[in-house]
């Protein structure tokens, strides 16, 4: 007598299987979620625990009455405090991005042109910083940057400078600390793109004539586009949202929507708000992420290289 | 087999010592680690040329190529391209265009655009790129598929694009490796003969490889066989057939029976090879320079090697034994005869009428051939 398993009985075959787990674990962790930060985006602010009154209440005669309320949202076009904000992260999110671009690719491109055998290192040494906790790394920042920091203790005492230079609480620290952080984003995308370049390429481009730096623009750089695509999504959408490295590194002034998110939830106790805002940035990102994912599944598609 | 039939008015260059060579190579040697892949060539090619280096796969031909293109540094030894030493010289400065083995064609550029490149790069006219890739692609026969990209197409299409994008420029030289490999037969043929007529038309000075000997045989106004890094022969195509200077040149190029054996008799205008494994002697009609007893392995075609069912007149040069396969391949049939001493010779006749004299297996045959015919090497 042969037994079947249960799945077999209930009718799932092993692919569904597969296919289910992810889903079930997304729709528990992500989509449960989501749904409740968008109820409370839609409820009253309240003065209770919790801090927002219920979206639905029996309205007696076993009817329910489900109040949707737009005000939250409406609040936000009012004030001009949040829209400066998102244009402040998106601005930020995206010269981060830029400034990892710009620092990450030749890197990535280093590593991916090493011999196997130091390529492995090198990468290792790129995925090292996460091995302790953010929080840590950018404290140690605070303590490279801050005016008897390293950095300044070292210029004054070569002589470059008398004042100690004002490093901290600025923008160009808060820049350091978010390319600092998102680095790896960047180089490890760019790196597995490269890695699979064929780089007889350039050979048969110089060959045509092409100097190498030609070459590299006319050929890497176009067929590396799915890698910095990729490395670019990774940074500039958590970046938008980023709220500890602004806080710790940037001056007060640097107005993130992240901190604004903060302020609301826990100063003000005003969930409504956050929610609303944190659903409004939700939306701000998904046409980047629909983008990605459609440039993703054209060059999947084709360009077999 | 055909010899291309641009019959030179003047010696040919290579054996005339004022001519200067386009391309000449000086104990050029290229080691990777202790390996040696490239050793001690010494080559001249000559403008106009259709140079065809020959070789079993791994003797060094792609590695000489890339020397050549400047994409590998020479360990020693010296390049001059028209009269001028090529170290140092980047490829995008050399009057050299590469079709790579593994066509390096470009994947995010269609069939046109990667045709063009090589033009663009020089800043031709729009218009004159227009033309000349429309005719490049012509000639490729891939007209018709100019807008697909390089994963549309099949691997005999991607290296006809590889093809057309290396000619399209005219450069002085031209460096193919391995063409036309993965075209079909008829389509290699044509393109053989595009090859020879571009060459005829524009000059320009070719170095083929293949390890296909018909196809050098067709193409090459000299051939340089390969091993293992060594050019062993150069030569016209008929030499190197003809006139093999070592075994393995021999043994290399078309087929050939070799039997090993001893001087017996050396005279200035004579030779007699005492052979074990033919079980009789070999008369050869010219002297060759070897020590009397020394071992020396005489080389016959196939095709050389006449069959009979009567004994034929004369003395030398006569064995008999038995067929034991024969293949009927259309124009020629190839017999393999076991000789009483367990040696297999192989003998092609032509089927030219439908054979007076049938000959099957099993039967016993005389095997005779011209003292002219046997090649005698010495290693
Ligand atoms: N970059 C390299 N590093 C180490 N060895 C190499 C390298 N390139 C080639 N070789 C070796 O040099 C030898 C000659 O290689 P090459 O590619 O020139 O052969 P080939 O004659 O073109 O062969 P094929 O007909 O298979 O293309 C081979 O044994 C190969 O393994
Ligand atoms: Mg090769």
């Amino acid at each position: 007598m042969a037994k079947r398993s249960l799945l077999k009985r209930l009718g799932i075959s092993g692919g569904t299987f597969v296919v289910a787990v992810p889903y079930i674990w997304l729709l528990l962790f992500f989509a449960v979620p989501f749904i409740i930060v968008l109820k409370i985006s839609f409820s009253d602010i309240d003065l209770a625990i919790p801090p927002y009154k219920p979206l639905i209440e029996s309205a007696g005669n076993h009817l329910i009455a489900i109040k949707l309320n737009f005000n939250n949202y409406f609040f936000l076009f009012t004030d001009s405090l949040y829209f400066s904000a998102f244009l402040n992260s998106i601005k930020v999110a995206f010269i981060s991005t830029v400034l990892c671009l710009l620092v990450g690719y030749p890197m990535a491109y280093g590593i991916a042109r090493s011999a196997p055998a130091t390529r492995n290192i090198l990468l290792l040494l790129v995925v090292l910083p996460f091995w302790t906790s953010l929080l840590l790394r950018v404290y140690a920042w605070i303590g490279l940057l801050k005016a008897n920091g390293v950095i300044n203790n070292v210029l004054q005492w070569m002589g470059l400078i008398d004042e100690p230079l004002p490093m901290l609480y600025t923008q160009f620290a808060m820049y350091i600390g978010i390319v600092y952080s998102y680095l790896p984003f960047m180089i490890l995308p760019l790196y597995s793109n490269l890695e699979k370049m064929n780089w007889q390429l350039l050979e048969a481009a110089q060959d045509l004539g092409c100097r190498p730096w030609q070459s590299f623009y006319k050929i890497t750089l176009p067929l590396s586009r799915n890698g910095i695509l990729a490395g670019s999504m990774l940074v500039f959408i958590p970046a938008v949202g980023e709220f500890v490295i602004p806080a710790l590194l940037g001056g007060p002034n640097a107005l993130m929507i992240g901190r604004i998110l903060w302020d609301e939830f826990f100063s003000n106790r005003a969930w409504p708000v956050a929610s609303a805002v944190a659903i409004l940035l939700l939306i701000v990102l998904v046409p980047f992420m629909m983008w990605y994912q459609s440039v993703q599944a054209r060059e999947s598609a084709g360009d077999g290289r | 087999m055909s010899i291309p039939a641009t019959v030179p008015l003047k010696p040919a260059p290579w054996k005339d010592p004022s001519a200067r060579p386009y391309v000449q190579l000086e104990r050029l040697t290229k080691k990777f680690g202790d390996f040696t892949a490239v050793d001690d060539i010494s080559l001249k090619i000559y403008q106009g040329e259709i140079f065809c280096l020959l070789g079993a796969s791994g003797c060094g031909k792609t590695t000489l190529l890339r020397m050549l293109g400047g994409f590998e540094t020479p360990t020693s030894g010296k390049i001059l391209i028209d009269g001028e030493d090529m170290a140092g010289v980047p490829p995008y400065q050399r009057p050299v265009n590469m079709m790579f083995q593994s066509y390096a064609i470009f994947p995010h550029m269609n069939v046109e655009q990667n045709v063009a490149f090589g033009l663009k790069q020089d800043g031709v006219s729009k218009a004159q790129i227009k033309e000349r890739v429309a005719t490049m692609l012509d000639l490729v026969k891939m007209g018709d598929f100019a807008r697909r990209k390089p994963h549309q197409l099949s691997g005999g299409q991607r290296q006809r694009v590889a093809l057309a994008r290396s000619l399209v420029k005219r450069p002085k030289l031209l460096l193919l490796d391995e063409p036309l490999g993965a075209l079909d037969k008829k389509l290699r043929e044509h393109t053989q003969f595009e090859l020879i007529s571009l060459q005829e038309k524009l000059g320009v000075t070719f170095v083929v490889v293949t390890h296909d000997q018909e196809e050098a045989m067709t193409l090459a106004s000299r051939i340089g066989v390969m091993n293992h890094g060594e050019i062993v022969q150069t030569g016209t195509p008929s030499e190197i057939y003809e006139f093999p200077s070592t075994k393995f040149v021999a043994d290399f190029i078309g087929s050939v029976n070799m039997f090993e054996g001893k001087l017996v008799e050396d005279e200035p205008n004579y030779v007699r090879i005492q052979s074990d494994e033919l079980g009789s002697t070999i008369f050869v009609n010219h002297g060759i320079s070897s020590p009397p007893q020394a071992v020396v392995w005489a080389a016959i075609r196939p095709e050389k090697i006449f069959m009979s069912i009567a004994r034929p007149e004369g003395t030398d040069n006569i064995v008999q034994g038995a067929v034991q396969d024969i293949a009927y391949l259309g124009d020629l049939s190839i017999f393999l005869v076991k000789l009483p001493t367990g040696k297999v010779v192989r003998v092609t006749r032509p089927n030219t009428s439908r054979h007076s004299e049938e000959i099957t297996w099993d039967q016993q045959v005389y095997l005779n051939w011209d003292s002219t015919s046997p090649v005698v090497v010495t290693r």
